[in-house]
């Protein structure tokens, strides 16, 4: 067995990761993933010896377990496995513009984030014209028409079809991780909640589960019951918000306008947890900063109840007019092998027929003990990523309500101590609204935080929707880029 | 067509008056502190070891709470050991300059209106355009909240536009990275003169979190004037709607009788 087994949310010594051979590591890799395993993270590190890693984390969903192994870096480079495994080659960039070490036989990686003041202007890498006499371009972006993140999108298009989309992110790159290992301490949890803002709560969870396990503590029932609730709070709001969304982009303006309202519900109820529409201040290291009282969570229960019958009754006119339907079915498809290939996480991997949920394959806090069936819809469409959502809407509700109901009793809170173990390593992993979220939190030999890795869900997902463009109309553009509706500054950290 | 109208009627009649928004904010909310520097011990630096963002400083005078820096974690409250410090229900925060935001014990400064030759021409149509400038997507959205039917921005003539050259002025978000500085710039550019500049939430106006960073700029400021200051990370829609009504002159001191009822 040439990589270590590791379940979410535990750690493990560093020296236990098995330290391959260039070839081995790469043969393991390969292998595990032609047998199904999946690319959760791949990340550089270098020791305060100056020794140079690279960690590999693949998740076995089947058996809820991560795989690990390692590979010491001699000189500049290392075996590729892009090719070889497409879910890896965005990793591969990643790695060689934060570190300068490249795959062998790759001299030059565009850069993911054009994070080098030395490199390539911003948006100026990474683009892959098209030729031929009646081949345009199309450049969108970073400043977009409506209120949303920085992003540029270059079509090549042959009239209304587009051939090729590639996406040039970076522009909200802040230096989220070099921040986190900079310090000073008491940023850090604001570094997580601003990670990617609307991700609040999903973030702030792995963070503090990885923090938790390396200081060999937990977060007492209750918190972890409400961390669950805000979870699946951001995901109700974050998914009508989306279904809201998906019909102004197809002009249905009645779901637009109540989902929009809608969307506000669930952000002030998870204000009436904390204070905060995003969820700040309510998830710390040892649980939850605010508890609730009994006339709360009643307050909170009408609200709930309110909020799901105006928001059913706005879904099924989604689902019942014929003009949305034809608009999204069968715009912007993705096989279930590309999502797979890719590595796609959350409602666009399930809306490919993938059984991909952490809070079922890999559930940690109070996901152990209450389960949420896996949505999932084959069609890998607009309409299956909207389905999807609203599937998992029904249920994140009924999740809430029944978490509400049966909160366990005790403190919210439980004390963790500054101290972590040293020289160690955490993996965690949270299903956000997105997908997957992975932290990996390492500590050095004196027990101090030295490195946190954080894989975004859009992270894998980018690439997912590059590709379910081609071949479609460049003016479905929008439908679909709001169908993934993903993290620009969760990518750019 | 008839099962759209029941579902409109079944919805009902949602965009909200300021009152009722304002009774809508949730009892935990944290806005507007309240600085008792009388109660301040001596030597005492609790709350400025909390600040994550350095927010709070103690010098000659006493105690400062810059809230262009200020998160709102109310982790100072919490370390307060006279309880000097506390983050009341006012959401209004929105100043014209930088310095009224750094808050002494006194109340605060609140934004004055345009001149009233400004405000002829602006206060019932300000078109904005809206440029994330590396914000956490957490800004924007309560910026684009403001365009839903619950607060209805479009009732007091305020609308964000698609295009910077239809656009009167610019709301900024973010903490102006490396990689939008030019983005800003030729959007800034882009819009006719004069162009007014909104800052929104503590990175715009500070960086937030992100201040010091060697990838960011600490805000905007240091870009482009600017005439609006929206504290928060993010500020609360309702926050963000004062700032601009106060601009106006719809609400506030210059504002004429049932200006704001619209």
């Amino acid at each position: 067995m040439s990589l270590l087994s590791l379940r979410n949310g535990a750690s493990v010594a560093t020296r236990e990761i098995p330290e391959l051979s260039a070839e081995a590591w790469r043969e393991a890799l390969v292998e595990a993933v032609a047998a199904g395993g999946r690319a959760v993270a791949l990340w550089a590190s270098r020791t305060a010896g100056g020794a140079r890693h690279l960690t590999a984390v693949l998740a076995r969903d089947a058996d809820a377990s991560l795989a690990l192994a390692r590979l010491p870096l001699a000189g500049d480079a290392f075996p590729p496995l892009g090719e070889a495994c497409p879910q890896l080659a965005l990793f591969e960039r990643e790695i060689a513009e934060q570190h300068g070490i490249r795959p062998e036989g790759r001299p030059s990686l565009p850069p993911l984030r054009f994070s080098r003041p030395e490199g390539p202007a911003v948006g100026c890498a990474g683009i892959h014209p098209v030729e031929g006499p009646e081949v345009h371009e199309v450049a969108v972006g970073p400043v977009h028409a409506g209120v949303i993140e920085p992003g540029h999108f270059r079509f090549q298009c042959h009239g209304e079809r587009v051939l090729r989309l590639d996406i040039a992110l970076g522009y909200a790159h802040r230096g989220v991780e070099a921040g986190i290992a900079r310090g000073p301490a008491k940023r850090r949890i604001h570094y997580l909640e601003t990670a990617a803002g609307d991700t609040t709560i999903g973030h702030a969870t792995a963070y503090c589960e990885a923090i938790e396990s390396l200081a060999g503590a937990s977060a007492p029932p209750r918190g972890q019951a409400l961390r669950a609730v805000a979870l699946e709070l951001e995901r109700l709001a974050n998914h009508t918000g989306d279904l809201g969304a998906l019909a102004g982009d197809v002009g249905f303006q009645p779901t637009a306008a109540f989902c929009g309202r809608l969307r506000g519900e669930w952000l002030n109820l998870t204000a009436e947890l904390c204070g905060s529409r995003f969820g700040r201040g309510l998830v710390r290291p040892g649980g939850c900063a605010f508890d609730v009282e009994p006339a709360r969570i009643e307050r909170m229960m009408a609200r709930l109840d309110a909020a799901m019958r105006d928001l059913a009754a706005s879904a099924d006119l989604l689902w019942g007019s014929p003009s949305v339907l034809a608009r999204f079915e069968g715009t912007g498809r993705l096989t279930e092998e590309s999502a797979r290939e890719l590595g796609l996480v959350g409602p666009a991997a399930r809306a490919c027929g993938l059984s991909r949920d952490v809070r079922r394959n890999h559930p940690t806090g109070m996901f152990r003990f209450a389960q949420i069936p896996i949505a999932r819809w084959q069609s890998g469409d607009v309409f299956a990523r909207a389905w999807v959502r609203w599937l998992e809407i029904e249920r994140s509700a009924g999740f809430v309500r029944e978490q509400l109901r049966s909160l366990p009793d005790g403190p919210v809170r439980a004390p963790v101590g500054a101290a972590l173990a040293p020289d160690r390593l955490c993996v965690s992993l949270v299903e956000g609204w997105r997908g997957e979220i992975c932290h990996v939190a390492a500590t050095d030999a004196s027990g101090a935080l030295s490195q946190v890795k954080i894989v975004d869900p859009s992270f894998h997902n980018w690439t997912g929707l590059a590709l379910a463009m081609r071949g479609q109309q460049i003016s479905d553009f929008p439908l679909c880029n709001k169908s993934f509706n993903l993290s620009y500054c969760g990518f750019d950290l | 067509m008839w099962k759209v109208m029941r579902a409109r009627a079944a919805q009902g009649h949602r965009t909200q008056a300021l009152s009722e928004l304002e009774a809508g904010l949730p009892d935990r909310y944290r806005g507007a502190p309240r600085l008792d520097a009388a109660r301040c011990r001596a030597g005492c630096a609790e709350c400025v070891e909390a600040c994550p963002t350095d927010a709070l400083a103690v010098d000659a005078e006493g105690p400062r709470l810059d809230l262009g820096r200020c998160l709102f974690c109310a982790e100072c409250a919490e370390r307060c050991p006279e309880g000097a410090l506390s983050f009341g229900r006012d959401h209004r925060m929105a100043t014209r300059r930088r310095e009224d935001l750094v808050l002494r014990g006194g109340a605060l400064e609140l934004a004055a209106a345009f001149e009233e030759r400004v405000r002829r021409i602006y206060g019932r149509s300000l078109r904005l355009r809206q440029v994330s400038a590396g914000g956490c997507n957490a800004c924007e959205a309560d910026v684009a909240v403001l365009a839903t039917l619950v607060f209805d921005l479009s009732r007091f003539g305020i609308h964000f536009v698609a295009s910077p050259r239809h656009a009167d002025g610019l709301l900024v978000t973010g903490a102006l990275t490396r990689n939008m500085r030019l983005a800003l710039q030729k959007t800034r550019a882009a819009v006719p003169e004069p162009c007014f500049t909104i800052a929104v939430g503590a990175c715009a106006i500070s960086g937030g979190p992100y201040a010091g960073h060697p990838e960011v700029m600490d805000g905007i400021e240091g870009e482009i004037p600017v005439d609006l200051y929206v504290p928060g990370c993010p500020p609360h829609p309702l926050t963000i709607l004062d700032g601009l009504l106060r601009l106006l002159g719809r609400i506030g001191p210059e504002a004429r009788p049932g200006e704001a009822r619209r």
